[in-house]
């Protein structure tokens, strides 16, 4: 493994050098800024963490370098691709049961079940997103059209800045035992569209991740330009004309702002809500793989960290594509 | 011409400031004919943009009233557009959207769609612009973006135009590009037109009447000239004009001589406080 990386190692820093001679200086500029310079940055990251991780012993073994979690990496695909296939089979098996049943006596009660095996790395990745995506459009909801209000009202701005300064710094840890409470107790129903798991994780979420877009929606919408609301005054615009033609699309930049670091800490503040309220997803998923101990367990919980930190930069590239679509200043 | 289109009669504005109320108005009285092109000029702080919000409807007078065809002013309306000094388009919106905005909301009942369009693309060859109509205010020239302002007021059929130093933040040959196209705009619609300026040359050039203002606080209308020059004006034949030059000088001796501004370091800071209000917004107390 040792002398593979290093050749591997060889061979790209000749490859480099002969990129390094083809160019002329301005061109490597360039070129260097937008590809070559974070390739290195990577690179010397995964030197660094290969040869430091082995010196650091854990009651579970050393440290995971990278190649071993690389391996693990491709050992929960693995996993996924497994399981994917055996429910394939099952519920094919099930249809094949089923339909044989129907044949037999046509008013037969065919019962369906969903494949009871557990969810895998793939799957959580999933539950983590839609649960953040539930608990940030949640937040988005509230906080937009509220921070519209704040922000036109000035009286009510100030009624309600310090509940928002104070309740903006609170942890997610500190909400989950409350809001689990608070579901447990109010969202009773014999047939539950959602799992009570789900909504604990993403109203946890909403609470903490909708402060930002508040506060930059209010800052937005009172920092209309003074000519614009005169311009709006001398065309007599109705309440809802001048919001929706003058302030809002006027405040979609700060707007932007606060959603994407809204969207930051949704994402942070879900896989900490996951892990403590064991409900599904990654977090859930890390602390698995905690309690389990296994020799394998660091690596896997590395390839969950560097899957975290790859999903929360692609969730920002999104908003980022969507501001570049909707914001007229971009 | 019995009875005035617009009328100011009594008018005086107070803000309120820390140190008790701060009088920037007193005693303006002020008759305007229909079709009169007619110029507020004075020293920064006196009260111009005052005057023209007033008339506006973006301020309420302390006391007296503004009068336009027999009814007071007291709120904002498209009847009374204004031209703001940096043009105020909305930045997200294309030229065309930008006055369509405008006859959307002036011309929704009375115009059906196919007209409202005519009018908009008719207002923008007016100006010259209809050849942007795509374009965001952050892609043409401030001149061109002024253009559109013009066109936007316009397009509102006002019976009173008001302009608040519509050319102030533009070159000079910018300046005097939208001054002939001005001229002519007014030649062919013949409105009503109050118009701020600093500059003396473009309140001749362009006005039936040059009203003066004194220095502020407490500013009123200092002298009241009328322009009896034949249209159309042409800037380069009337530089030799000696009655042009006389309306020039006599502005000119107002400003500087009657109405000079003292140049110690207090009523300085107190012109740039006062400046303030110009902007509508409270003003700190000017010291005496």
């Amino acid at each position: 493994m040792t002398t593979l990386s290093v050749r591997i190692g060889e061979s790209m820093a000749g490859s480099t050098r002969k990129l390094l001679a083809s160019l002329s200086p301005p061109q490597l500029a360039s070129a260097g800024k937008q590809a070559l310079l974070p390739l290195i940055g990577i690179l010397l990251f995964l030197g660094f963490w290969h040869l430091a991780a082995p010196q650091v012993q854990t009651s579970l073994g050393a440290f995971p370098g990278p190649a071993q979690v690389w391996e693990q990496a491709g050992q929960l695909w693995q996993e996924h691709a497994n399981q994917r296939q055996r429910a394939d089979k099952f519920v094919l098996m099930q249809e094949e049961r089923n339909a044989r049943i129907l044949a037999d006596n046509p008013d037969a009660e065919v019962r369906i079940r969903s494949y009871p095996g557990a969810p895998t790395f793939i799957d959580q990745i999933g539950t983590s997103l839609v649960t953040v995506l539930a608990g940030f459009a949640l937040a988005t909801l509230i906080a937009v059209p509220l921070g519209i209000l704040f922000g036109l009202n000035p009286y009510f701005q100030a009624a309600v800045n310090p509940l928002i300064q104070i309740f903006k710094p609170v942890s997610p840890l500190a909400w989950l035992p409350l809001v689990t409470m608070v579901v447990s107790a109010t969202y009773v129903s014999d047939d539950p569209m959602f799992q009570k798991s789900f909504l604990t994780s993403m109203i946890t979420v909403t609470l903490c991740s909708l402060w930002p877009t508040l506060i930059n929606t209010s800052v937005g919408v009172a920092a209309v330009n003074p000519d614009l609301l005169n311009v709006s005054k001398v065309l007599k615009l109705s309440f809802w004309t001048h919001v929706r033609k003058v302030v809002l699309p006027s405040s979609v930049p700060m707007i932007f702002t606060g959603l994407r670091v809204s969207l930051g800490i949704a994402w942070m503040v879900l896989i900490a809500a996951e892990m403590l309220a064991q409900s599904p997803g990654l977090g859930k998923f890390v602390w698995d793989e905690f309690q389990n101990g296994s020799s394998q367990s660091l690596s896997r919980i590395m390839a969950a960290v560097l899957a975290i930190g790859f999903i929360g930069f692609l969730l920002d590239r999104v908003m980022l594509l969507i501001q570049k679509k909707v914001a007229w200043n971009e | 011409m019995a009875k005035s289109h617009l009328e100011l009669t009594g008018v005086e504005m107070a803000f309120d400031t820390a140190k008790g109320p701060f009088i920037a108005l007193e005693n303006v009285d002020l008759k305007i004919q229909k079709g009169e092109f007619v110029s507020l000029i004075g020293h920064s702080g006196c009260g111009k943009s005052t005057v023209l919000n007033i008339v506006a409807g973006l301020l309420q007078a302390s006391k007296g009233g503004c009068v336009l065809d027999g009814h007071e002013v007291n709120s904002p309306g498209p009847e009374r557009a204004v031209v703001f000094q940096n043009h105020a388009l909305m930045p997200w919106l294309t030229v065309y959207e930008n006055v369509e905005l405008a006859v959307r909301q002036v011309f929704r009942k009375s115009m059906s769609r196919q007209e409202r369009k005519d009018w908009i693309t008719h207002n923008l060859e007016l100006v010259n612009m209809a050849h942007a109509a795509n374009k965001r205010p952050g892609e043409i020239s401030g001149g061109m973006a002024q253009r559109v302002g013009i066109a936007r007021a316009l397009a509102m059929k006002p019976s009173v135009l008001l302009m608040d130093e519509p050319f102030g933040a533009l070159d000079a040959l910018t300046r005097a590009h939208l001054q002939d196209s001005l001229m002519d705009i007014q030649q062919e619609l013949n409105n009503t037109v109050i118009m701020i300026t600093h500059d003396v040359d473009e309140a001749v050039l362009l006005s039936d009447r040059i009203i003066m203002m004194t220095n502020g606080p407490a500013a009123t209308v200092g002298e009241d000239l009328y322009i009896d020059l034949p249209r159309p004006r042409n800037r380069v034949a009337l530089a030799d004009d000696a009655r042009y030059v006389r309306y020039r000088q006599e502005v000119l001796s107002f400003l500087y001589e009657k109405q000079r501004k003292l140049e110690s370091l207090s009523t300085r800071r107190s012109g740039k406080a006062s400046a303030q209000e110009s902007g509508g917004q409270a003003v700190k107390q000017v010291s005496a």
